[in-house]
């Protein structure tokens, strides 16, 4: 690796490390109700909003309660988005005439910025107003964001509370993320990223007249509002159909190293802010840990793929050295495009700066891989956390019957019941990408929208239906999405990979957080230690593996061996 | 109950409507507008009579033999700033493998046998608005053959438009083809 690369990589490292624990302290003070310098300004907005929705601060809910509230409240934003989606032509802002948008598109993306996928079936520049983007979705972007966040929060309660009840109250948790977390840090990034160059106008598209004579029209909108939440939220949705590779989204290499800081820093702060709520800051760094190495060894198989470029390309007569350049941006180069890639699909972001369906099979086989692993390397905010729990509480089980023992994890004994709510959540990323994905390979209105030929063809599929599921929203874009049978599967995918995520793991939590917590003894297993994040990296890996690796082998690899022996389809 | 705990979920989003998606977007436009508006606006390239030419940061088309060419573009029929798009082909694609080996080919006669590689593949915008150094390089005899010009001069122009990684660390070395070709017309006068 160049010393300009590692530079580079070195230096996002250092800037998550360094931000992450302070925002995960703040974030746990926020949750804990706790004051802190933004809460003169806030807390009478705060309370407006409790009192509209018949919260009490301290009137803590059920997991039943919860989980019903949770969905009435993403019911209501759906119909709210679905709506103006479908209404867009005679509502305002509307300064290029768009027709409204048609009903299977609108209900999927209405679905998928709901459940914090941004799966774009639709191009941003061609087929939204800008009320479509701002009122409808920068709105959700902050919602369903605030809705994992939430989540999170509540299964973190199910382990850090004793003998209780209540696993907190949605509506606090969800005001409170918003509020103090998501809607600051989006404020900040959002002028930061306009003074790299990220437009943030009403006014309609520039006609221009080329230096060589020709048109050019200029779409453009309030773009960098959406684009500072789109990363903080790990929505991932762009303003423009090519996200955050176009240069109006992603204008200099600064904005991109401040749009990737975004998309890894609240799932790497939930680390800490976990740390910080179950009283033990070990805890949090070990899971912090396990996600860094599952990073790191993504990145150097996407780098390393990347950099060595496409072997079918003749080497006589282009020169290669600057790495795969197809679908790739000249000022990102292939350092930047691998990281981004990396972490986008690591935290359920989604956003691209770099076409993933270009990528070497190598490199696109370990973004898919971290996407059906059950985005929780890093993850999305607050989903990427509770996932990783899960599998955590995998891990101490399979510990606990390698010694005989009942497994325990903070103190609090893990039984038959979690373990079984657990594999119940974890079961609805094989059912979405597997069952989904190889129904889609029977109906020719599933088959159409495959682009490529030969194994990449079903790579692409797979991925579609990883990022569906995972509620990632990255695509291998040649994969025609906006077709009525996809619009309605891969709606269904994600509503799947959401809430049958959701509902098992709040669960969970209603049935941890009514135990008592045992003191430690020399019998009890760490899990703070090296040995845990070993086990808890190899769990994840194995489940992962043994579950997808049978179409890896048809897609990615085979393609692989294709490439390398010069076949191309 | 439950239609009422819709109702009022309901109307917490109406409100998170007006505060998220009205107020936050107005407030940063409102910000923008005043503090920066250049860059708010699109950052837009205008000629001495203040006509709109393009952005500094999008790419356009550039096909004369006496400009310097951009990427291969994917946007609409190429540099559609209204419709950004990329071909989106896999590797293994013979559209793709064909396509790229005809570029080579065609670009050959400008400056060597070796093409750099940005030069032969699609970006991922449509309206990528670098190309790599190199690049610039390789097209140097071409377009200062087309426009009459000693070659070194061009060298040197392109030489002065070489941007370096932003702070000396971030990014890649690049050359803005819009703002090589504006310089190059100016050289003419």
């Amino acid at each position: 690796m160049p010393m300009t690369d590692s530079l580079q990589l070195v230096l996002f490292l250092a800037m998550i490390a360094a931000s992450a624990p302070l925002l995960g302290r703040y974030m746990a003070r926020v949750y804990e109700g706790k004051g802190t310098l933004l809460t003169p300004i806030l807390a009478p907005v705060e309370r407006t909003l409790y009192r509209l929705a018949g919260a009490k601060v301290d009137k803590d809910q059920h997991w039943t309660t919860y989980a019903l509230t949770l969905l009435a409240f993403n019911l209501a934003g759906f119909l709210l988005l679905f709506a103006i989606l479908r209404l867009q032509h005679l509502l305002p802002f509307n300064p290029q005439d768009l027709a409204p948008m048609g009903t299977r598109l609108a209900f999927n993306t209405a679905v998928s910025f709901v459940t914090n996928t941004n799966w774009q079936a639709y191009s941003g520049e061609v087929a939204l107003s800008d009320f479509s983007q701002m009122v409808g979705l920068t709105t959700q972007n902050f919602l369903s964001a605030g809705t994992g966040m939430a989540v999170a929060v509540a299964v973190i309660q199910g382990f850090s509370r004793r003998s209780a009840r209540g696993i907190g109250n949605f509506t606090v948790d969800l005001v409170r993320g918003v509020l103090y977390i998501l809607l600051p840090l989006s404020i900040v990034l959002a002028l930061l990223l306009v003074v790299q160059g990220v437009p943030q106008t009403l006014s309609p598209y520039v006609h221009a007249t080329t230096l060589e004579g020709g048109r050019q029209l200029i779409a453009q909108g309030p773009a960098a509002s959406q684009i500072a939440i789109k990363q903080l939220g790990t929505n991932g949705g762009g303003f423009f159909g090519v996200n955050s590779a176009h240069p109006f989204e992603n204008p200099t290499p600064l904005s991109n190293l401040l749009e990737m800081v975004s998309i890894l820093l609240i799932p790497a702060a939930f680390c800490f802010l976990f740390g910080r709520m179950v009283g033990d800051t070990r805890q949090g760094r070990a899971i912090f840990a396990a996600m860094t190495l599952l990073f790191l060894a993504a990145f150097a198989v996407v780098y390393a793929a990347e950099h060595a470029g496409n072997p079918l390309i003749p080497a006589l007569s282009v020169d290669q050295t600057a790495g795969n350049m197809e679908g790739k941006e000249v000022r990102f180069g292939v350092l930047n495009s691998s990281l981004w890639a990396v972490a986008t699909t690591a935290a359920s972001n989604g956003s691209v700066n770099a076409m993933h369906d270009s990528f070497t099979p190598m490199g696109g086989m370990a973004l898919l891989l971290l996407i059906q692993l059950g985005e929780i390397v890093f993850g999305g905010v607050g989903a990427g956390f509770y996932g990783m729990l899960l599998f955590v509480i995998l891990s101490v089980f399979i510990a606990g019957l390698m010694v005989g023992r009942t497994p325990e994890y903070l103190g609090k004994k893990i039984e038959a019941r979690e373990v079984k709510l657990g594999l119940l959540a974890l079961l609805s990323m094989p059912l979405g990408i597997l069952i989904l994905g190889a129904l889609s390979t029977v109906p020719a209105a599933g088959l159409a929208s495959v682009q490529d030929a030969g194994p990449h063809g079903l790579t692409e599929l797979l991925y579609a239906y990883s990022s569906a599921t995972g509620n990632n929203g990255s695509a291998f874009a040649g994969f025609g999405a906006d077709t009525p049978y996809q619009n309605t599967m891969l709606g269904l995918a994600m509503l799947l990979g959401r809430y049958a995520v959701i509902l098992p793991m709040l669960a969970v939590a209603g049935s941890l957080v009514g135990k008592k917590a045992h003191a430690e003894t020399a019998g009890t297993f760490p899990t703070h230690g090296p040995l845990f994040v070993g086990l808890l990296v190899g769990v994840i890996l194995i489940i992962g593996g043994l579950t997808f690796f049978p179409t890896l082998a048809l897609g990615p690899l085979a393609e692989q061996f294709a490439m390398v022996g010069g076949h191309v389809y | 109950m439950l239609a009422i705990m819709f109702l009022r979920q309901g109307a917490l989003c109406l409100v998170f409507t007006a505060l998220l998606g009205v107020a936050y977007p107005l407030l940063v436009t409102g910000v923008a507008q005043v503090a920066f508006p250049d860059r708010a606006n699109g950052s837009l390239v205008r000629d001495g009579e203040g006509r709109v030419i393009g952005s500094t940061l999008l790419g356009q088309s550039f096909t004369g033999a006496g400009y310097f060419h951009g990427r291969p573009s994917f946007a609409g029929e190429g540099y559609d700033a209204a419709s950004s798009g990329a071909s989106n082909l896999g590797p293994t694609s013979r559209d793709l493998i064909s396509t790229v080996a005809a570029r080579a080919a065609a670009a050959r006669g400008d400056g060597g046998a070796t093409v750099p590689v940005d030069l032969v593949t699609a970006s991922g915008s449509g309206l990528d608005p670098h190309i790599s150094p190199q690049s610039a390089t390789f097209q140097v005899s071409r377009v200062a053959h087309a426009r009459g010009l000693p070659e070194d001069r061009v060298r040197d122009l392109v030489a002065g438009r070489v941007e370096g990684r932003q702070f000396g660390i971030l990014g890649e070395p690049r050359v803005n083809v819009l703002a090589l070709n504006m310089a190059l017309d100016s050289l003419g006068k």
